[in-house]
């Protein structure tokens, strides 16, 4: 049965299982020294017991509950600036090219000054996750709602729907895959965020505090396990966006 | 959904038009054309690549609340239509000049104190000190330098890859799943383990800095050459190309434009990554700079930093722009 699986999804394992097979032969013939490359048993053995004794759920939580935190307010404040962008041409003509414009300042120049006026603490970290998760939001939520069909503009007006009516059954339903797409992006950056938020900043529980204890104190292992949690951790964020999105697309039909 | 609005949904609306025009010619796709309607469907493609300006057929629908039907439908003549560019530019500045004397006038009555933003003028001092010290120079000068030499790696590497992936079956099916899987640790995350492996001198700038531009680069790239359009394809197979002339005249400029976004996706990451990495761990460069300057509490130096931060990203995102329209020229002409 696995030899069958195997025989028929050879191709996509080919260079993980190289990698695996060449990082286990260069530490048990000696060929990487040890502190550098501990074996893929100790990174794994690192794994199981920070998760079972150490407190990696904690950092896991913490780390998670700060994300969820700056992504709900960065994106909402997001889709609101978005529509108000793409529904009145008033605010895009005004707001529209400091919007673009402030896009091309580097994410990360605003960490000095965000840690100045909130502090390196949660309300900082938070800060710089919700101020990197709104772009994207803003960005997509714009492109859809200004390129709502003409048509279900002027069904909107025969039925002389108000402003909030528009927004509620027309704009915010035509625009929905564009704002889906930025949602999945605000993920992306808040979970980036996230993480350099915890470099960064104060020292926190957190899985960046944790990556950042191991750099200091030369723990290969657990740098690598943390690695490790990350990239499963990014994987399922992007199984869930596919899946959330697929729902909420097929809902509105 | 029609071709046509597939392909647009893809590419954009230049390759909506090419694929409506296609579409316009009847069961083009299935090979049960006669000669000559291949010729005259070949003809119009060429016609279409000459003629230039597609963009209109694709006109910005929008709602307008004043009811007077959709704006740009009534010919402008040039006067009018230079009045209106300037009125539009003016109109964007109207909110940060607001803002900027905001500023001002807060400084000069003291609302704000030095620890939340600085008086302008200090920052304008500031900056007039370093630049003619050359201090400010410097940094910018190595900055610039890592992201150029961090993107010209990751960029190469990842066209290559992406054009294997995108290109070949097999190539795909043996990259894809590990490329998605690293691709999923955020490029921060390898930071520590960088710094652990090659410490913290020029290698880790440029490796870091490499790696966030050779992911969007390779994607794009991938996805432009998969989804060069059937009709395409089979245009370049009625036209008996060989896999050279199938490259280079077809596979190549249809995936020009998604080619392209991942190359300015990927520069616009390097330029953040840099900001990243010298904030992180480095002695010299504009994120040092910053970094300093919130050390000292000093928030002058840190605006001033941030200011040329962001013009430095105006400027590459704007010249970016230029040569991808200068590309599309090109391509019209080829075609």
């Amino acid at each position: 049965m696995i030899a069958r699986l195997f025989h028929r999804h050879w191709r996509p394992l080919l260079i993980p299982l190289l990698v695996l097979a060449l990082w286990e032969l260069a530490s048990r013939a000696g060929w990487s020294d040890a502190r550098f490359l501990p074996p893929p048993e100790a990174v794994l053995h690192r794994l199981w017991f920070e998760t079972t004794q150490g407190g990696l759920a904690t950092d896991l939580a913490a780390s998670l509950q700060r994300g969820a935190s700056g992504l709900l307010i960065g994106a909402s404040a997001g889709v609101a600036l978005g529509l108000l962008l793409g529904l009145s041409r008033v605010a895009e003509r005004l707001l529209g090219p400091l919007f673009l414009a402030y896009r091309q300042v580097a994410l990360f120049a605003w960490v000095p000054l965000l840690s100045m006026w909130f502090g390196g603490a949660e309300a900082g970290k938070i800060a710089f996750i919700s101020l990197a998760a709104m772009a994207p939001s803003v960005v997509n939520t714009w492109r859809g709602s200004r390129d709502i069909p003409r048509a279900h503009i002027e069904l909107a007006a025969v039925l002389t729907f108000g402003r909030l009516d528009f927004i509620r059954f027309v704009a915010l339903p035509g625009a929905l895959p564009f704002i889906l797409v930025g949602l999945r992006s605000s993920l992306i950056y808040a979970w980036l965020a996230t993480i350099g938020a915890e470099l960064f900043l104060n020292i926190a529980p957190g899985l960046g505090g944790r990556l950042n204890e191991g750099r200091e104190t030369f723990q290969m292992d657990l740098v690598l396990a943390c690695i490790v949690v990350l990239g499963a951790l990014g994987i399922a964020f992007s199984r869930f966006a596919a899946i959330g999105e697929a729902r909420l697309l097929r809902r509105r039909g | 959904m029609t071709i046509a609005g597939n392909c647009q949904d893809h590419f954009g609306s230049d390759a909506g038009y090419v694929c409506e025009r296609f579409g316009s010619v009847n069961g083009f796709g299935s090979g049960r054309l006669k000669t000559e309607d291949r010729r005259s469907a070949i003809h119009q493609y060429r016609l279409g690549h000459r003629s230039g300006g597609w963009r209109h057929a694709y006109p910005p629908l929008r709602p307008d609340w004043s009811a007077q039907g959709p704006a740009g439908v009534s010919p402008t003549t040039a006067p009018r239509r230079l009045i209106g560019r300037i009125a539009v530019l003016g109109a964007g500045a109207v909110v940060p000049v607001l803002l900027l004397a905001l500023w001002v006038i807060s400084a000069r009555v003291g609302w704000l104190t030095e620890q939340i933003l600085p008086d302008p003028r200090d920052v304008l001092q500031t900056a007039r000190d370093y630049a003619a010290s050359g201090e400010l120079l410097a940094d910018t000068a190595i900055s610039l330098r890592r992201v150029a030499e961090g993107f010209a790696i990751g960029a190469a590497l990842g066209l290559v890859i992406g054009a294997a992936q995108g290109l070949s079956q097999g190539a795909r099916a043996i990259l894809e799943l590990p490329f998605f899987v690293i691709s999923q640790v955020p490029v921060l995350g390898w930071l520590p383990l960088l710094i652990l492996l090659v410490g913290i001198d020029e290698e880790l700038k440029v490796i870091v800095i490499a790696w966030s531009a050779f992911v969007p680069v390779a994607l794009n790239t991938a996805q432009g050459m998969r989804d060069v359009p059937r009709t395409l394809r089979e245009v370049g197979q009625v036209l008996t190309f060989d896999p050279w002339s199938m490259l280079s005249r077809i596979i190549v400029p249809a995936a020009v434009p998604s080619i392209f976004t991942g190359l300015r996706e990927g520069l616009a990451h390097s330029w953040q990554t840099l900001v990243a990495v010298e904030l992180f761990a480095s002695s010299e460069g504009l994120g040092y700079l910053m970094s300093w300057g919130r050390q000292l509490f000093q928030l002058d130096i840190v605006v001033m930093a941030l200011v040329v931060v962001g013009a430095i990203g105006l400027a590459l995102n704007w010249t970016l722009g230029r040569v991808e329209r200068r590309l599309r020229r090109w391509q019209v002409q080829t075609g």
